[in-house]
Parts: C-alpha cells; sequence; structure tokens
C-alpha cells in the first residue's frame, strides 16, 4: 500500500472544453513522458495536476497526500500543491533578473537564504555569470533553463514540463535535453513530460503514455511502445510504418501469418486459425538479401519485390519495396554504401527477410475513416 | 489669480486619482481575465461617461445625489453632510466621471500580461495578492501611469459636471475650470488668462513629470 502511495496517481475525467478521459502514475524518480497529437488533452491533463484546471470527476494523489477528489470536493489550491511547472513559453516574470525570478519561488527559506540557493540553482543548470540579466537578455535555452531553475526552486512534489523543447532551435534543443537527462538522475520526484516528439519521448522517458482525444490509450516502456501497440490505431498515432493486414493460418501443427501468399513465420503468435489480425514490422526487422551472395538466414520469411523509392540521407537511404503480390510498400533503410553495392534504384527487384522476432500482432480494427465514413 | 479654486482642483484631482486607482484595478482584473454574465454590460456602463454630453451626466448625479435618494440620505445619516453642493459630492461625481480614463487603460494593461506569467507565479508558491504585488502590478505598472495621467488631467478640466453637481461655491465647489468661466462672465479677461496659462502650465510640468518617472522605471523594470 505504501509503495501504490508513493509517486503521483491521477484519474481525470471532464466532457468540456477539452474531452479527458486519463489515467496515469508516476513513480519517485521516473520520467513519464504524454504523448499525442496537439489537441489531444495532454496540457490539459498536466494543468489539472498542477491545480491550474478542474476536472469534471476524478481524483489526483500525490505521495499518499489528496490533492484532488471530485467524489469528496477536495481540490487543493495550486500554492497547496508545490509543483514545479516549466511552460511552454517558459512563463518568466519579464520585469525581474534570472536571479529574481528564481529567488521569487523560494518563498518557503528564510529571507537570508534565498540568494544563496538561487545561486546554486542557477549554476545547476549553468548560469552561473548570468545571474542579474533579464529575461529578455538571455537566449531561449537560457531562459529555459531559468524557467527549470525556478521550477526547482520550490522542491517541488512533482516536476511538470509542458514542450519544454519546442521553442529553441535543433542543435539548443539536444543540449538542453542532455542537461535535462543529467538533471533527472538527481531528482526523485515523478517526472512528466508532455512532447508531441516521438523521439524525444524515447530518448528522455522511462515510460510513456499515449493520449488520443484526451483517452490514455497505452503506458509502457517507450521502445515497447513504439514496436509493440496494443493495437492498430496507436500504431498510426506513434507513426509507425510497415502497419499492413493479415490472416492467421495454420501450417505445420502451428500458426502462420498469412500475407499476401506468404506464409510469415512470427516469433509471438497468439489466436486461432482465421483470424484477422493487423501487424506491424519496424523498418530495422526488414534486412535487405545481397544481390550476390545469398547467405544464411536469408530463409526466414523472404520476400521478393520491386524498389519503388529510395531516399538518400546522408548515410543512410531510405528505400520502398513494392512486394509481389501487390499491397502497401515495406519502408526500411540501409547503409547508403549498401544501397549502392546491391543496385538499390527505383524499378530494381530486391529481396528482403522479415525477421520474424520483429513482427508485431495486433487485434484487427477498421481504420477511422471507414468507421465513421 | 484665484488660489483657492486651483488649490481645490488640485485636491480634488488628487484625491480622485487615488481613491480611484485601488478601484480600477479591482474593476479591471476581472473585466481583462475573466468572462462572466453581464460582463459586456459592466464594460458598456464604465465607457458609458465617456460618450455622455458631461451635463447630461452630471443631472443624473445631481438627482441621485438629493437629500430625497437613497443614497444622498444614507450619506446624510452616515456623515452629516450632503452630497449635493458639497466638495464630497464633487469627489464622487468625479471617480464616476473618471471611471473609463482610469479602468480601460489598467484593464489594457491587465489584459496584455499572458497566462501563464500568473500561474508561473502561482506555482512558485506565491499567493493570490502576492502575485498581485509582486507580478501583476509591476507588469501592469504603464497602464497605471496612464490612468493616473488621465484621471488627474481630467478631473483639473472637467466643467460641466463640477458646475451641475457643486455649482460654484468657493473654497467648497469651485474648480479652477469654474473659476476661468467665472471671470470671463465678469469680463476679466486679463484674469481668466492668467489662470488657464498657469492651468496649462500645470498640466505641463505634471504630465511631463509622470512620462519621465514612468520611463524611468520603465526602464528599470
Amino acid at each position: 500500500m505504501a509503495e501504490a502511495a508513493a509517486g503521483l496517481h491521477a484519474r481525470l475525467s471532464q466532457r468540456t472544453p477539452i474531452p479527458l478521459d486519463a489515467t496515469l502514475s508516476c513513480a519517485p524518480g521516473e520520467l513519464l513522458a504524454l504523448v499525442g497529437p496537439s489537441g489531444s488533452g495532454k496540457s490539459t491533463l498536466l494543468r489539472c495536476i498542477a491545480g491550474l484546471h478542474t476536472a469534471a470527476d476524478g481524483a489526483i494523489r500525490c505521495n499518499g497526500n489528496t490533492w484532488f477528489d471530485a467524489a469528496a470536493a477536495i481540490n487543493r489550491p495550486v500554492q497547496a500543491r508545490r509543483v514545479g511547472f516549466v511552460f511552454q513559453s517558459y512563463a518568466l516574470f519579464p520585469h525581474l533578473t534570472a536571479q529574481e525570478n528564481v529567488v521569487a519561488a523560494l518563498g518557503h527559506l528564510p529571507a537570508d537564504g534565498r540568494l544563496v540557493r538561487a545561486h546554486e540553482l542557477l549554476a545547476r543548470v549553468h548560469l552561473d555569470g548570468l545571474e542579474q540579466r533579464k529575461p529578455a537578455a538571455l537566449s531561449g535555452g537560457q531562459q529555459q533553463r531559468v524557467a527549470v531553475a525556478r521550477a526547482l526552486a520550490r522542491e517541488p512534489a512533482v516536476l511538470l514540463l509542458d514542450e519544454p523543447f519546442s521553442a529553441v532551435d535543433q542543435v539548443t534543443r539536444r543540449k538542453l535535453q542532455q542537461e535535462l537527462a543529467r538533471l533527472r538522475a538527481d531528482l526523485n520526484i515523478p517526472m512528466l513530460l508532455v512532447t508531441h516528439d516521438l523521439d524525444e519521448a524515447r530518448m528522455l522517458a522511462d515510460r510513456m503514455t499515449i493520449l488520443h482525444k484526451g483517452n490514455t490509450l497505452q503506458s509502457g516502456n517507450p521502445d515497447k511502445v513504439m514496436t509493440q501497440p496494443d493495437n492498430a490505431a496507436i500504431a498510426r498515432l506513434v507513426g509507425l510504418q510497415n502497419l499492413f493486414e493479415g490472416t492467421l493460418v495454420s501450417e505445420g501443427g502451428g500458426l502462420r501469418l498469412a500475407w499476401l501468399g506468404h506464409r510469415l513465420e512470427v516469433a509471438r503468435i497468439a489466436g486461432a486459425a482465421g483470424d484477422r489480425v493487423a501487424w506491424v514490422i519496424p523498418p530495422e526487422g526488414v534486412l535487405l538479401h545481397r544481390r550476390e551472395r545469398p547467405s544464411r538466414g536469408e530463409a526466414e520469411n523472404p520476400v521478393a519485390g520491386t524498389v519503388q523509392d529510395c531516399l538518400r540521407l546522408g548515410p543512410f537511404t531510405q528505400i520502398r519495396l513494392l512486394p509481389e503480390g501487390g499491397g502497401e510498400p515495406l519502408a526500411f533503410s540501409v547503409p547508403t554504401h549498401v544501397a549502392e553495392r546491391n543496385g538499390i534504384a527505383p524499378g530494381a527487384l530486391a529481396r528482403v527477410t522479415l525477421l520474424a522476432s520483429s513482427i508485431h500482432l495486433m487485434p484487427w480494427e477498421p481504420p477511422a475513416e471507414a468507421r465513421t465514413g | 489669480m484665484d488660489w483657492p479654486a486651483l488649490a481645490l482642483s488640485l485636491q480634488l484631482a488628487l484625491a480622485t486619482t487615488l481613491i480611484l486607482l485601488p478601484l480600477a484595478v479591482l474593476l479591471a482584473r476581472p473585466l481583462a481575465w475573466r468572462s462572466f454574465p453581464g460582463k459586456s454590460v459592466v464594460e458598456a456602463l464604465v465607457a458609458l461617461p465617456l460618450v455622455l454630453p458631461p451635463t447630461v451626466l452630471g443631472f443624473y448625479l445631481l438627482v441621485a445625489f438629493g437629500e430625497a435618494t437613497v443614497l444622498g440620505s444614507l450619506y446624510q445619516s452616515l456623515t452629516g453632510r450632503a452630497l449635493v453642493f458639497t466638495f464630497d459630492g464633487l469627489l464622487l461625481a468625479s471617480i464616476i466621471f473618471n471611471l473609463p480614463f482610469a479602468v480601460q487603460p489598467v484593464q489594457r494593461a491587465f489584459d496584455a500580461i499572458p497566462r501563464e506569467v500568473r500561474e508561473a507565479a502561482w506555482c512558485s508558491g506565491m499567493t493570490r495578492r502576492q502575485a498581485l504585488w509582486k507580478v501583476e502590478l509591476p507588469l501592469a505598472w504603464p497602464g497605471l501611469l496612464t490612468a493616473i495621467v488621465l484621471t488627474f488631467a481630467h478631473t483639473l478640466g472637467e466643467f460641466g459636471v463640477v458646475l451641475m453637481v457643486g455649482g460654484n461655491i468657493a473654497n467648497e465647489t469651485r474648480t479652477v475650470a469654474i473659476s476661468i468661466y467665472d471671470r470671463v462672465q465678469a469680463f476679466d479677461d486679463h484674469g481668466a488668462a492668467i489662470m488657464s496659462a498657469t492651468l496649462v502650465a500645470f498640466s505641463l510640468v505634471a504630465i511631463t513629470a509622470i512620462n519621465m518617472l514612468g520611463k524611468r522605471i520603465g526602464h528599470r523594470g
């Protein structure tokens, strides 16, 4: 029971202004990414946890304290919740210096200790020497660091980050992401990161929760969610390529995946013969056969096809292969020199292996368009 | 030169500004940040003195301040003084006809403060009152300054409402604007000219000083 109480637990639902039906948990020291398209309710969820928005129904508990409980009419004010909030726009106080911005969040300390603490916090986010600058005289990355220092100043019970990297350029973003990864190692509080960037979630988060139209669809290890989504809708939301349909058939005493006349071997397979399934294979699970010297292992789920297009992206070349028998193309990528050595060009014939261990099966469901239209 | 009239005008302008400014802040914040039923009616009422002829506004105030009305009799019983043809009534009228000049600039200033900045103040542990003093008011300062200048200058210059509600009683309700009118009526053009020039010079110096102060504070903030 004590373990269950540690960390942040929220269950929230409402119909307006943005529909919400979400459940999430985040353990101390864990970074949970909330991922979803814009309008999916990520920021609203964060605002509910901070106490800036009140959902119609549900409860929020943090380390055993009830912050919100609609049924018991408990709704603790923002100030009593001790949240560190990094806003997307940073929301620094423009009339105060970096140091004063941090001091403003140190009201819980005796007055004579605040400056020293603010100095420590700013040094921790590598802003020593810039304490006396106003936000307008700081770069975007520096402003974000002040916002992080200010959020940590309260010694928060939970750290909430609302797309904190979206307003800076790519180079700064990578740097700030690395800094957050380093910083979080010392933080033993639940951390929630709202982002629509799947790579960011995969890089920084311990777990991720997929949000769609206010619903939390799937939570788990980011790699697992992105390679083994619970259903085709989540697969589409996380932008997975190589999403196909097939049927289970029995063959040789076991089950196989029938797809365009192939009988694919699948490492993890469950269901009954005749079941219609959706399946996905990450581009890493598609291996190009060498043209000249077929090697061992190529007996595994071989698929032949025609190169539809190939796109050179620096050291890698992205290939789309139209399999024999029609259907959607298979996308995968190979080092550019490999593509060149194997004569990969539009119209060329090529063979690939679909790794049985990479194929992931999901319950079949009609695409959203078909359901609504 | 009617020094008592000038002193009375300054006293009225100062008192109006001091009383109206906190009222304007109280009124402007919900108008800027909240939506509530009847909000547009409140906004229209606040703006009404801008469009009404001062004599019309003065007439209604005169009627409302009378000893027979609830307001007039209540004030009489509380203070023992009347609202009509007294400095007290003049001050109340002045507060009412200056509402748009004080509320509108302050409302625009609060409107310009991003919601997230206020929320960040609360998330930083500040109470609503602390957020007001440490974040909102410093950021709304240019709007407050505009409200001060407009209210002060407008009170010095108001004529119609003052004449209707206050009349022309020396040392009680005779402001400098009324006194100038008095001089002209008495064919004392010289006296009127001196007082007009004094008023122009004073207004110019006051507005310049306040603007310079605002720039210095604005630069610091």
